[in-house]
């Protein structure tokens, strides 16, 4: 059997793009020449091919999920895709890549450790590709690969590929973007997506499966101090466990282990880790990711939406800068009041400033009075309670909020903090 | 982290957020391996303690045996609390009507009984062990699946779900479906089943059984099953791929014995596991049809 698969690494990446730049079908020749299609899968969308009068199967039908969105022949909305190789297996956030989808490329991005970042190669760096790479800059997303697809129409060259490098080059630099990787592709022929390119001799990097393979993973921050907020308080309360008392919670950066000194924000409270246990096992120690639960040898009160913290003090405050996208046709205003979740923690907020709005697609910061959907600018924040939070560039758990309209109680806006 | 520990950190998460966000949360029970994995995921998120909440089945009165003999020993040893909802009272009191034919199915009308035991136990959130990879439809599912209060699902206007916020406010008669297990796949639920050594019903595994072939799969010669003139009766070796009412459960073609025989299996395996399901063959939008109804 295939012992490998059982410590495979899980890669999440996102893509943005539109039926014209070949996402879809990208994403399709993905899935298919690493053999993740099924034979059932495959017959339905030569069905669907079929009846919409195509001759060659469309790959992109393998990924456009709602009947309104096939219709329509777009992509609305995030949609979550899995395949895996014998090294790992991958979770796609595949999300439309219209300027009026920036929320949902927002949502896509939140999760993913790497970003592919498609360009035609007939048309080069656009608005679009602008668009995308902030959104990849502001969500923090350490790895970038940069797709020049369609090279078949560009009679696969070298000289193509290289200007768009170039361009989007200067871009990067402009958005801070690290860690930018560039593969010529056909994503419609198949070339050097998971088989090398017999077209493009002049190509020696890796594919875009290779690279996908081999990106580092984590953003998981195992050496960062570590930080997880208190979801809930483990207490049976039966004879056997008559003293237990768990705080439960998943680890967002660090390793915690048994015996070291923890702090409660906010508030600083001070106790020791007694014990770490996932199920019924007694852990020595944990790391980023897990979701355990933590006893300590102090009995004082904490519940849900405390942080625990060891090392570096986060900061506590109830004045935050952040950079917000905005999500819902209600448009955000000065003064405007809102439910803030901050990791487990809920507050109310008003927004005491709107600092600038951000052009996503030529970069220009303007003031703005109101926040439009999609709109991205820097904002203000006061809450009714002191939040423990880092920077964003540090940690993405503790260093994002949400907001959630206290009449509708949907979800209306997404910030990191600067 | 290895994938498999990956993906059970974050379904352990989701469900202390269900927990901790909800008043009145169940656990939407099967028999299948789905909804066995995600009731020993709930186990482990909130050990020592018990599940705090119930288990709920939805009987179509057409299931295996081996099915409710599991499910009433698994409750026995966990401890939980279990409510059965079921489609035969829906049935006997009005609420739905019998589909007729050869391809009678009692799938359809459990929508009906489901809906119906939420609000009879006003439960605010119901946890089901959907996976995004199972169906088109599904890959745009929320982890916290917003319904209105006819129970709809509205894929236009789904929560976004950035980063591991959930927001599950909810205004009076409104509740949610949650699914911890959005991200794994079938390989992945038979790889933690192998890696936790859980327990599983005996019809996943090899066995003989009176099977007859129907329009390209094979199906139980169960009494509830009506046979056209021209199908027979036949003994084979089968197992089941997914478990559901008998009759839109296809069986396999199977000697696979073990967990580790099933994953060498799927790993070969052509076809996706609802390619053995009859209720998503009838048409090419049947799950989101019924996903926009109330489906789980």
């Amino acid at each position: 059997m295939e012992k490998g698969y059982l410590d495979m690494e899980l890669l999440r990446f996102t893509t943005a793009g539109s039926v014209d730049d070949g996402k879809s079908t990208l994403i399709g020749r993905l899935l298919y020449d690493s053999k993740s299609i099924f034979e059932d899968q495959l017959e339905a969308v030569e069905a669907a091919s079929r009846s919409r009068g195509g001759e060659e199967v469309n790959l992109a039908l393998l990924t456009d999920g709602l009947r309104s969105e096939r219709e329509q022949g777009i992509t609305i909305d995030v949609a979550y895709r899995y395949f895996a190789t014998p090294r790992r297996k991958f979770i796609i956030a595949d999300t439309p890549g219209h300027i009026q989808y920036t929320r949902n490329m927002v949502t896509g991005a939140s999760t993913a450790d790497l970003a592919i970042i498609l360009i035609d190669a007939r048309n080069g760096v656009k608005e679009q590709t602008v668009r995308h790479s902030f959104i990849a800059s502001m969500l923090g997303i350490g790895q970038v690969a940069v797709c020049v697809n369609k090279m078949d129409m560009a009679d696969f060259s070298q000289r193509v590929f290289d200007d768009i490098v170039a361009a989007y080059k200067t871009l990067a630099s402009k958005l801070g973007l690290h860690g930018v990787h560039f593969i010529p592709i056909s994503a419609k022929l198949g070339d050097n997506v998971v088989e090398r390119s017999a077209n493009m001799p002049w190509y020696t990097g890796q594919t875009l499966i290779e690279l996908l393979e081999s990106a580092p993973i984590g953003k998981r921050l195992a050496d960062a101090p570590v930080r997880m907020a208190v979801q809930s308080v483990i207490r049976p309360m039966s004879d056997r466990f008559h003293d237990y008392r768990g705080y439960a919670g998943r680890i967002a950066s660090g390793v915690l282990k048994v015996g070291d000194p923890v702090t409660v924000y906010p508030g600083g409270r001070q106790s020791t880790v007694k014990a770490v246990n996932l199920g019924e096992a007694d852990l020595q120690e944990a790391q980023a990711g897990e979701s355990v639960a933590v006893q300590l040898t102090d009995d004082i009160d904490i519940g849900r939406g405390n942080l625990l913290a060891c090392g570096i003090a986060p900061t506590v405050a109830s004045e935050l800068k952040l950079r917000i996208c905005w999500f819902n046709e209600r448009a955000l205003t000065v003064g405007g009041k809102y439910i803030v979740r901050h990791t487990t923690c809920e507050v109310q907020g008003i927004v005491k400033s709107i600092d600038h709005r951000t052009d996503i697609e030529t970069l220009h910061e303007e003031p703005a009075e109101r926040l439009e959907m999609n709109d991205i600018a820097a904002v203000t924040l006061k809450t009714s309670a002191p939040l423990a939070f880092d920077p964003y560039k540090q940690n993405r758990t503790t260093g994002s909020v949400v907001f959630i309209d206290p009449s509708t109680l949907e979800t209306v806006g997404a910030g990191i903090i600067l | 982290m290895t994938h498999l520990q990956e993906l059970e950190a974050e379904s352990i998460y989701v469900l202390r957020e269900v927990a901790a966000q909800f008043e009145r949360p169940a656990i939407l029970f099967s028999g299948g391996k789905d909804s066995i994995v995600v009731t020993h995921l709930a186990h482990k998120a909130f050990y020592p303690a018990r599940i705090p909440f119930p288990l709920v089945h939805i009987d179509t009165g057409h299931n295996f045996t081996e099915t409710i003999d599991y499910r009433d020993a698994l409750v026995e040893k966990l401890g939980a609390r279990m409510i059965v909802g079921s489609v035969q009272d829906s049935i006997d009191t009005g609420r739905v009507r019998e589909e007729t034919g050869f391809n009678a199915s009692r799938n359809r009308l459990q929508t009906t009984t489901l809906l119906d035991t939420i609000e009879k136990h006003r439960f605010d959130a119901a946890i089901g062990g959907a996976r995004r990879d199972e169906e088109k439809a599904r890959a745009k599912e929320r982890f916290f699946s917003h319904r209105d209060e006819f129970g709809q699902w509205d894929p236009r206007n789904q929560r976004p779900e950035l980063w591991d916020v959930y927001n599950g406010h909810k205004q009076p008669g409104e509740h949610f479906r949650v699914f911890p297990i959005s991200n794994w796949t079938e390989m992945d639920v038979w790889q933690y089943i192998l890696n936790e050594r859980i327990e599983m019903p005996s019809i996943y595994f090899t066995h003989s059984r009176r099977v007859f072939f129907r329009d390209g799969q094979w199906l139980a010669a169960e009494p509830c099953m009506k046979l056209k003139p021209d199908e027979t009766v036949e003994i084979r070796e089968v197992r089941c791929r997914t478990i559901g009412d008998i009759s839109c459960t296809g069986l396999t073609l199977s000697r696979a014995q073990s967990p580790e025989e099933i994953i060498e299996e799927i790993a070969a395996s052509r076809v996706t596991e609802r390619g053995s399901r009859t209720d998503d063959r009838r048409s090419e939008t049947a799950m989101e049809e019924r996903k926009i109804a109330g489906y789980f």
